[in-house]
């Protein structure tokens, strides 16, 4: 009520303005009239007596603006004059006033990228009701994937969750009559839409009802951007029947369009029930051992704390570790995050987050700098002009409120620029898909809580730079500059300002430093032995089960697209595996030792990932066989069961490579394989991961529906990538085909690291540009200073040299300093990168030598032209003019 | 001139009410009414009347209104309100209790302290 009260007042005070005014005006008049007559009485002519009045009345304006001020109605009107004030005289200096709105553009717009980045990964929640309570299950160490019986077992078991659902995201072929295309499943258990409490944008959700065992449920669920782009909004499309990878499913529902699924980012195209998973994957739904299930998560019920959910996951995990020991190890639990897959995902986005948020402050903080040394200057500058209105009865509070009004202008000026252009950019960056393979969609578009932040940075920073110059006001005795003129210069050894410059300087050379310490690791992970040639190598991705293939003839077709792929001209091998390295996620297995004979999880003695592969593909690859020998066609299902290890593998079962070869280990059913070579270590899984254990098996031995084809050539990628998609087409022109370069393949496990060296670079350039315009800022300040001295260097014969250094030596020292203080803090922020990006080390020359140069390149550049005004000064004008 | 004394801050505003106690007055009025209860031992910038006028108005210790004043001039006269009256009795023993511990604390002679 007070607040409303104060706001009608100062409001209506505000529009009856001149009013008052009028009135104190007039009531002053009739004070010095009535003191006039006085003096008239006591017999002075008229004209003196008004004029003695007004001597005897004092500071007429003065009093006035206490009269205003005692009314206390003059708050937003003398907002208003400062404002007016303020902007005649950033319109006088338009140069100052652009860099100005310029920089604070670029910080506040870089520090609203990123905000709005981190708001849409880690601060909103996923776009279901109630997603503060919707936690994901978490294996302690190993991940969030379940196998299906577990899943059941949780589900129904289990007293803390509303209703725990499971999803599983896998590649189908649809076909609506026309064309098959590929698209991106996310397989739900029956209670999905109905424990997330979500409701159909048109037709219905499949239910828990609807599960009868195995296939039982053959319907999808469209999401809203799928039915849009592939179903032109057709709303005839409940109850139609389409093929899923040739099996008819029933089409019952749209989902809502704000809702993409439950990991944020992955949009899938639509769903289907996971207990038809049999007629989409390969996995086993019985098979207990086989987690293949990606997620589990459910609402926690109402109060029913996380730790007390987690004690009755584990007591569920110890007993299905009892009653299933041979399929289940080691069961405990935590919660997780289910958007950004818990740790997995959440953990480096999180610390890469933060580290951009970091630079991105102290790019702010460098702008802040920067502003604060123009405010300074600018006012040291008018130092007799603030000196002329104080000695004229203006209060400090006033000129103070006048420089503030100033600096909150241009930040926010400088924050609407930035925020516009980085809603721009985030535009773009939302409708951007990094990967076409798959269905990535990074929605950070800004909302409300952005803007907001963007603003309070603006006022913040305006206020901090603002502040600059408050004890320079707040210090200048009018007497003394009004007597001696301004250029008397107070010759402090160091000043706030250089103070401000050596800081901003070095946050610059920080963000230099590191940006190319990235950009130096990531060239280099790039050169890294693979294990596999990069180069010359392109990929052709099938799933013969889109196409309707199955058991031999899956495994007769392969032998086709093998074949005509091969006598493509120019095409040196082609390969077959099932998946690739660093490519999707390998599966992987506990293997054992040959003599172990309890095959209960705790006896493993590695884990490996598993790679089906055709006898071609080494070659194909450009893998090199170490020792023994690659499979051949003999080594089919009839024959004994063969692998190929990595050295890894072999001497974590056997000690070491040589004892490897021939020698036998067991798979968790109690298979027997036996070593008949050993390939070299590669990169699997990802560019900075720990050594891994590796397996190859004949593709023989193991089937798969879904392969790669791995082709080596010389040709041009693009010629040859259209020869492989006709040739397959002839085979099969129903069987959907994705073709790109093993190059391209690897963009998933390079965005990070890619990502990290863009954000550095841009935040790099920033901050040269910004130490750009503080050095310049300050050495041609400091020239147009001293000009006069310099005048009279040159006029008594002072070698350019000298005048160089009398008019930047300041600045250079600075710059100096500066780069090395901000070096050796980048060289200690290093180990930071190294999370992200692989082999990201200081100690590197090329690095040092260039932040060095840089460095001094920025700075050559910033004193450039101050050092030609220097040289060019003409004494005899200068000496003229004072 | 010389003798007159500057006002301690404050105390302008007990001044005003005392003034206008006796009956409306506009400023200027107030100002010759100042003076002439002080025996014009006190020194004040005329225009300095305004601001504390005006923001005893807006306190609610004063009410203004426009009258013709004895040299029939326009003018603003000021009056008490019943808060204004309540007020000045307030302050004026609180700067009797003060004035008299002050006088009394520097009378004092060294031996009897």
């Amino acid at each position: 009520m007070k607040l409303l009260d104060w706001l009608r007042f100062r409001i209506a005070t505000l529009f009856q303005g001149s009013e008052v005014d009028a009135e104190i005006e007039e009531e002053l008049r009739s004070h010095i009239q009535h003191c006039a007559d006085d003096l008239e009485r006591s017999g002075l002519g008229r004209a003196e007596a008004e004029r003695r009045a007004r001597i005897e009345f004092g500071g007429r304006e003065k009093y006035k603006e206490g009269c205003h001020e005692a009314l206390g109605g003059n708050f937003i009107e003398t907002v208003i004059q400062d404002v007016r004030f303020s902007l005649r005289r950033l319109r006088k200096s338009p140069g100052f006033t652009l860099a100005a709105i310029l920089t604070l553009a670029l910080a506040i717009g870089a520090n609203a990228v990123v905000f709005s980045i981190m708001n849409a990964f880690l601060l909103r929640p996923l776009n279901v009701p109630h997603a503060q309570s919707l936690y994901g299950l978490w294996r302690s160490n190993d991940g969030m994937a379940e196998s299906y019986p577990d899943y059941l077992d949780l589900r129904d078991r289990n007293r803390s969750f509303e209703g725990l659902v499971a999803y599983n995201i896998t590649l189908a072929g649809l076909d609506t009559g026309e064309n098959t295309s590929r698209d991106w499943v996310e397989e739900t258990s029956g209670n999905y839409f109905d424990a997330l409490g979500l409701q159909p944008y048109l037709g219905q959700f499949f239910h828990a009802s609807d599960e009868h065992g195995p296939n039982s449920a053959p319907y999808i669920v469209l999401t809203y951007t799928f039915w849009h782009t592939h179903f032109q909004d057709d709303r005839g499309v409940v109850g139609r029947v389409v093929q899923v990878n040739k099996r008819p499913f029933t089409i019952v529902g749209v989902a809502p369009p704000e809702f993409h699924g439950t990991l944020l980012f992955f949009n899938p195209d639509f769903f289907s029930p996971i207990v038809n998973h049999e007629q989409l994957g390969a996995n086993d739904l019985k098979a207990r051992g086989d987690r293949w299930v990606f997620m589990v998560m459910g609402h926690l019920k109402a109060g029913v704390t996380p730790a007390q959910a987690i004690a009755d996951l584990d007591s569920i995990g110890a007993e299905l570790e009892r009653n299933y020991p041979k399929d289940d190890g080691k069961m405990t639990f935590t919660l997780a995050r289910p958007s950004l897959y818990g740790d997995y995902l959440g953990r480096p986005v999180r610390e890469f987050l933060t580290a951009l948020t970091v630079l991105a402050g102290l790019i702010l903080l460098a702008a802040c700098a920067n502003l604060g040394s123009l405010f300074a200057a600018r006012a040291a500058d008018r130092s007799r002009e603030v000196a002329l209105r104080l000695a004229l009865g203006s209060s400090r509070n006033r000129i103070l409120r006048g420089l503030f009004t100033e600096a909150v202008l241009i930040s926010l000026l400088g924050g609407a620029v930035g925020l516009l252009g980085s809603v721009v950019l985030l535009q773009g960056l939302s409708s951007w898909n990094p990967f076409p393979r798959w269905p990535i969609h990074l929605s950070v578009a800004p909302d409300a809580n952005v803007y907001g932040v963007a603003l309070l940075l603006a006022l913040a920073s305006g206020f901090l730079f603002g502040a600059v110059p408050v004890r320079q006001v707040l210090l200048t005795n009018p007497y003394e500059i009004v007597k001696a003129g301004s250029n008397r210069r107070v010759g402090r050894r160091i000043t706030a300002r250089d103070l401000l410059l050596v800081v901003q300087i070095a946050i610059c050379a920080v963000l230099v430093t590191s940006s190319m310490v990235a950009v130096r690791g990531l060239a280099r992970s790039l050169h890294d032995n693979f294990g596999f040639d990069v180069q010359n190598t392109m990929l052709a991705e099938t799933d013969l089960s889109m196409g309707g293939y199955s058991g031999d003839r899956a495994a007769a077709m392969q032998k086709r697209m093998v074949d005509a792929v091969e006598s493509i001209p120019g095409v040196e091998s082609v390969g077959l595996a099932d998946t690739i390295p660093l490519g999707d996620s390998a599966p992987d297995s506990l293997v054992f030792a040959d003599g172990t004979s309890d095959l209960r999880p705790s006896n493993s003695a590695a884990d490996a990932l598993i790679f089906n592969i055709s006898p071609e593909y080494f070659h194909a690859a450009r893998t090199a066989l170490l020792s023994g020998r690659t499979f051949t066609l003999h080594d089919d299902k009839n024959s004994p069961r063969v692998a190929i290890v990595n050295p890894n593998f072999a001497r974590k079962l056997f000690g070491s490579v040589p004892k490897a070869l021939g020698s036998y280990y067991k798979m968790r059913d109690g298979t027997r394989l036996q070593v008949v070579g050993v390939a070299e270590d590669g990169k699997y899984t990802g560019l900075t991961e720990d050594p891994q254990s590796v397996m190859f098996v004949p593709i023989l031995q193991a089937p798969s529906s879904s392969t790669y084809l791995v082709v080596h050539s010389n040709r041009d990628p693009q010629q040859l990538g259209a020869a492989i998609r006709s040739t397959l087409r002839q085979l099969d022109a129903g069987l959907p085909v994705y073709v790109e370069t093993r190059y391209k393949e690897l963009d998933v496990m390079l965005f990070g690291p890619r990502m990290a060296t863009l954000a550095l670079g841009v935040m790099g350039v920033m901050g040269a540009m910004l130490a750009i315009t503080g050095i310049f800022g300050m050495a041609a300040y400091s020239v147009s200073k001293r000009l006069r001295e310099l005048g009279i260097r040159v006029a008594l014969g002072g070698q350019r040299k000298e005048v160089l250094q009398a008019a930047l030596g300041r600045a250079l020292q600075l710059l100096a300093f500066g780069s090395a203080a901000g070096l050796f803090l980048g060289i200690l922020a290093t180990p930071v990168l190294a999370f992200i990006v692989d082999q990201a080390t200081p100690r590197d020359p090329l690095v040092l030598a260039g932040v060095v140069l840089a460095m001094a390149l920025l700075g050559l550049m910033a004193t450039w032209i101050p050092a030609r005004r220097a040289l060019s000064v003409d004494p005899m004008i200068l000496l003229r003019e004072e | 001139m010389t003798d007159q004394a500057q006002l301690l801050p404050g105390t302008l505003d007990l001044l005003i009410l005392r003034a206008v106690s006796l009956g409306p007055l506009h400023g200027y009025g107030i100002l010759l009414r100042i003076g002439q209860i002080s025996d014009n031992a006190l020194l004040i910038e005329q225009g300095a009347l305004y601001p504390g006028l005006f923001r005893l108005v807006r306190q609610g210790l004063l009410k203004a209104n426009w009258g013709t004043s004895d040299n029939n001039r326009r003018a603003k006269f000021y009056e008490l309100t019943a808060t204004g009256r309540k007020r000045l009795r307030e302050e004026t023993d609180n700067w009797n209790r003060l004035a008299t511990a002050i006088a009394s604390a520097l009378s004092q002679q060294p031996e009897e302290v």
